[in-house]
């Protein structure tokens, strides 16, 4: 059976993460997800917003909130976990009853925050389950080392975000087993990649980023996959300013997790968005063999 | 009836919101009120000494005073009225202190109450009646449940001192944490050199019953007659035949065995000694690891066994012991770190607790007393220690402090630098607490003599890098995150209640707190006695302590048994239930809420009347409340003088 969500897609899904989020879209539609877009949504506010107040970033979810109480739908998801943090910060915040006064009034309407919102991965493990999704994975990712990346956010803080272990979160290591991968186990899953300091101070993502790419190397993986728009342009995109900068010299395509398993379904093409990826998987994906898909663009 | 009436001050206690002086006023209104007052201490010296002269001058009958809660002082008082020559009972007593000034600020409210209060104590003083304790006779045998070095102090001042003591302790053998532990803080010196001869005392002393692999069952009775059950669990060993040779063990195939005396750092055999010292000297079979008790077959030990004491088919076997007191010094346990995360939750074989180092350090431990790593045998250079680890936490219910591990891990750098002198240790803590004699100079000296480096500061993270681990944390002191790359990591557990030691209240009928750790009587005065008669405390099943504070609390438990036991007879409360054989029609529903099996049913003249067992009455009024014809009354708390107290509040 379909279950109905509202997606929030959030910005990056719009530009640096195109792949992300059609790749997702892709994805939900194959495994029976109907995603309707919360019709005029805006930004989150992202980072800057939070960080200089609270009210402001609360009032740009709360709209989004309103918005999609009105629809008919079992709750929200966003591919993003900047996203999702923020949407469920500010819920969590409007739980005390004078902030949630307040921000109804500079919205100017009323707005429960009281619906489910939830990471596009997390439904997809808790509604349909990880053995339901092995079963779909016709086009097994037999042979591809992989270490999956969750970055500092998407688990935290547990107390908000109320899904798998902020320490040693296990639902992509899972998810990625389920559609043949070989999972490596790895210490730096939930290490901070240097988020958006790559505008502003690129020597910490450098050595961020640097370690984790280090490390999945010295893991012995053939790719990184990722959940987060943010870990993957850092990972992906500043992946040759990073071995500039430190000296080495990586060349680990970073994949979403929903291009892996459109690829193990069976699915190819525009929508998986392969060719996005600044660090080219084609030569990866071919020496794995037929099985992973005619994945030539 | 001629009735006194004492409210006292308590200082400002009480006069600070309740207006004594009118207090004392309002009860000169009271029936048989003869005479009443307001006094500045009334448990003072002069203050009974006031209440002694009144009894005298105006020829009372009875006194009532209305100040703290009956727990604090009613002993107190008891013996004050007795002193001017009434009996104890002819006296009562009004909490205007923890249920009046304490816990209402409005004056005039608190005054009104402190009134009616005192009004009830005299409603039913009219009432009471001369009541005389009996006497019964007691056991002077003793049972300490649990052998560590709390318990062993416990039981040897006890059987030196006279008393026949019987030890129950549920491992293999006595000794406790501190068998584990390689030196001791302090002054470094060699734990089992000073634990060992006192655990061969136990073995020696005729005095004392040993019972290990026991645990109790069940306990009945009460003060100076308890029945303890006892649960001594099959050791498939007949121990009056093993000599302790340990020739089974070196012949058990089963040799991966899961070591549980060394913290589960190597392997050992399914028969095993648990240690060298290990008293009693006895090998005992894990039957979860037995070939033949699982699969039925091998019998390699019975083969070995010069003595022919291997017993496949023994069983567990209960033994009864009556005695007089017990002590309970079942220890702590240590927490399990495994629910954090941030330290690997338990998959990195190098991060290891401050115990499972204690073996490695120690002679008589799996490496023999040389530090190597878990994971590949090899020895480390450097060393992260971090304190804490589930101590002043409250995000995982553990807000105390374990007060020992600060001073362990001061000991264990020393030790490593002794071990290993090219070795560097770092610590990582909140706060250094180190207020025994001459632990914080030891604290100091592992810093500054032994190049300790300590770090304020929390960790965050544990992540293995090519074959050693880089750890990650706050230097709270600096303002700055640092990394360290080591090659052994060592946690400092912290101290939790012993594992069912709620149960084991239960059965004793002792309480304890939300930790588990056990309730003292007093947090200050009666550190080693319960709220249950008979029953004492000794160690850190009280709250985590180290070694000098157990010890200290064994021997001052004992010393409260020999108190205890210098009587012959102990008198017997008489506030007990009695049966008016008119009255009573035999149902026995009295004897069903009986929690305490003090009632029996016997025949009187051909019908069945309930009776009660004076000597084990405890005095709850269960029965009371049961009965449908009132046929069943406790002394001092009869119906009629309950319902005289609810008459005085509510008159209409
Ligand atoms: C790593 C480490 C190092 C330490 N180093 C030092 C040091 O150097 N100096 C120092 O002063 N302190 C040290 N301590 C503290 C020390 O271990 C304790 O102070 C001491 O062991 C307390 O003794 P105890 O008898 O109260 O409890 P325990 O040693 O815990 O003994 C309790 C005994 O009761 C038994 N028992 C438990 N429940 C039952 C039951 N239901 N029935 C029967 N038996 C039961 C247990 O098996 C055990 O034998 C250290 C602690 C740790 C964790
Ligand atoms: S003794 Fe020290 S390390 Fe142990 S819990 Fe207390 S403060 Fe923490
Ligand atoms: S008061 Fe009654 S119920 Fe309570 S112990 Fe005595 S006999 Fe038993």
């Amino acid at each position: 059976m379909s279950r109905r969500y509202a997606y929030y897609p959030g910005c990056s899904g719009q530009g640096t993460s195109r792949e992300y989020d059609s790749s997702t879209r892709a994805m939900c539609q194959e495994l029976g997800f109907e995603l309707i877009d919360i019709p005029d949504w805006n930004c989150c506010g992202s980072t800057p917003a939070h960080a200089v107040d609270h009210l402001l970033s609360a009032s740009l979810v709360a709209r989004n909130l309103a918005i999609a109480e009105d629809m008919d739908v079992e709750g929200i998801v966003t591919p993003c976990p900047s996203c999702l943090k923020n949407l469920k910060t500010s819920q969590h915040r409007m739980l005390r009853p004078e902030f949630h006064q307040e921000v109804q009034r500079v919205l100017g309407r009323a707005v429960r925050a009281d619906l489910p919102i939830k990471s596009v991965l997390q439904v997809l493990v808790e509604d349909r389950g990880i053995g339901w999704i092995a079963q779909q994975a016709t086009a097994p990712l037999t042979g591809l080392k992989v270490v999956p990346y969750y970055g500092c956010i998407m688990n935290r803080p547990p107390d908000v975000m109320r899904f798998d272990d902020p320490e040693n979160p296990m639902a992509l290591d899972n998810l990625l087993t389920a559609i043949g991968a070989e999972v490596l186990p790895f210490a730096l899953k939930t290490d901070c990649c240097g988020a958006s300091l790559g505008t502003t101070r690129r020597d910490v993502v450098a050595r961020l980023s640097g370690r984790v790419l280090d490390a999945a190397a010295a893991a012995g993986a053939d790719a990184i996959v990722t959940a987060c728009p943010l870990c993957q342009m850092n990972l992906d995109m500043r992946q040759a300013q990073i071995n500039k900068a430190n000296g080495s010299s990586h060349r680990l395509p970073v994949f979403y997790y929903s291009q892996l398993i459109m690829l193990a379904t069976g699915q190819q093409g525009e929508r998986v968005g392969l060719d996005k990826l600044c660090v080219s998987p084609f030569s990866l994906l071919e020496s794995l063999g037929p099985q992973a898909g005619e994945v030539r663009s | 009836m001629n009735i006194g009436v004492f409210v006292c001050h308590c200082g400002s206690n009480i006069a600070g919101t309740v207006d004594t002086v009118a207090v004392a006023k309002a009860a000169l209104a009271y029936p048989e009120v003869v005479f009443a007052t307001d006094t500045m201490y009334a448990c003072s010296e002069p203050g009974q000494a006031g209440i002694i002269e009144a009894v005298q001058k105006y020829e009372l009958d009875g006194v009532v005073v209305a100040s703290c809660t009956p727990r604090m002082h009613e002993a107190t008082f008891r013996r004050t009225v007795e002193r001017a020559g009434l009996n104890r009972y002819m006296f009562e007593m009004a909490n205007i202190r923890e249920h009046v000034s304490w816990i209402g600020k409005d004056k005039d409210a608190n005054t009104n109450k402190a009134a009616e209060l005192v009004h009830i104590a005299v409603e039913k003083l009219r009432r009471n009646t001369e009541l005389t304790a009996g006497e019964f006779t007691i056991n002077k045998r003793v049972m300490v449940i649990g052998g560590g070095v709390a318990g062993i102090q416990a039981a040897l001042d006890c059987a030196d001192g006279g008393l026949e003591v019987v030890l129950v302790e549920r491992e293999p053998s006595i000794g406790g944490k501190m068998s584990k532990l390689d030196k001791t803080f302090p002054t470094v010196d060699c734990s089992s050199c000073i634990l060992g001869p006192r655990m061969v005392d136990i073995a020696q002393n005729p005095n004392i019953t040993l019972y290990t692999l026991s645990e109790v069952e069940s306990v009945d009775g009460f003060v100076g007659n308890f029945d303890v059950k006892v649960r001594r669990k099959a050791a498939y060993v007949d121990w009056t035949l093993c000599t302790g040779c340990g020739e089974c063990a070196a012949k058990c195939p089963s040799k991966k065995t899961p070591d549980r005396f060394n913290e589960f750092i190597g392997k050992t055999t399914a028969i095993n000694i648990p240690f060298p010292q290990a008293i009693p000297k006895k090998a005992s079979i894990n039957a979860a690891a037995c070939l033949m008790l699982t699969k039925g077959k091998c019998g390699a030990c019975v083969k070995a066994c010069p003595a022919g004491a291997i017993q496949f088919k023994q069983e567990d076997e209960i033994v009864t012991e009556q005695v007089g007191a017990v002590i309970v010094a079942t220890g702590y346990d240590l927490f399990d770190f495994t629910q954090y995360g941030e330290y690997g939750g338990g998959r990195y074989p190098d991060v290891i607790t401050s115990m499972q180092y204690e073996r490695l350090l120690s002679a008589s431990g799996p490496t023999e007393g040389h530090i190597k790593r878990p994971s590949d045998g090899k020895e480390p250079k450097d060393i992260v220690f971090i304190q804490c680890v589930g101590s002043r936490d409250k995000s995982i219910g553990r807000p105390y402090c374990s007060g020992f591990c600060c001073m362990y891990t001061a000991k264990q750098t020393i030790l490593t630098k002794d071990h290993l002198p090219e070795s560097q240790s770092y610590v990582f803590y909140m706060d250094i607490r180190s207020p025994g004699k001459g632990y914080d100079e030891f604290i100091r000296r592992a810093m500054e003599e032994y190049g300790a480096r300590y770090i304020r500061g929390r960790v965050s993270a544990i992540q293995p890098k090519n074959g050693r681990y880089l750890i990650k944390g706050v230097n709270t002191l600096m303002g700055d995150q640092v990394e360290i790359e080591a090659d052994l990591v060592v946690l400092a557990v912290g101290a939790e209640a012993a594992k069912g030691a709620p149960q084991l209240a239960e059965k004793l009928r002792i309480s304890y707190d939300t930790y588990g750790f056990y309730m003292e009587g007093h947090p200050k005065l009666k550190p080693v006695e319960t709220n249950t008669a008979g029953i004492y405390l000794a160690g850190s099943c009280q709250g985590p302590k180290d070694i000098p504070s157990s010890v200290a609390q064994g021997g001052a438990a004992a010393s409260k048994v020999l108190g205890l036991f210098s009587k012959d007879k102990l008198a017997s409360d008489p506030q007990v239930s009695s049966v008016s054989l008119q009255r009573c029609i035999g149902c026995a529903k009295c004897q069903s809420v009986c929690p305490f099996g003090a009632i029996e049913m016997t025949q009187f003249r051909g019908m069945t009347k309930a009776s009660v067992i004076a000597t084990v009455c405890q005095g709850c009024g269960n029965c009371t409340s049961a009965c449908p014809q009132g046929a069943i009354q406790l002394s001092h708390f009869t119906d009629n003088q309950i319902l005289a107290e609810v008459h005085a509040l509510c008159p209409y």
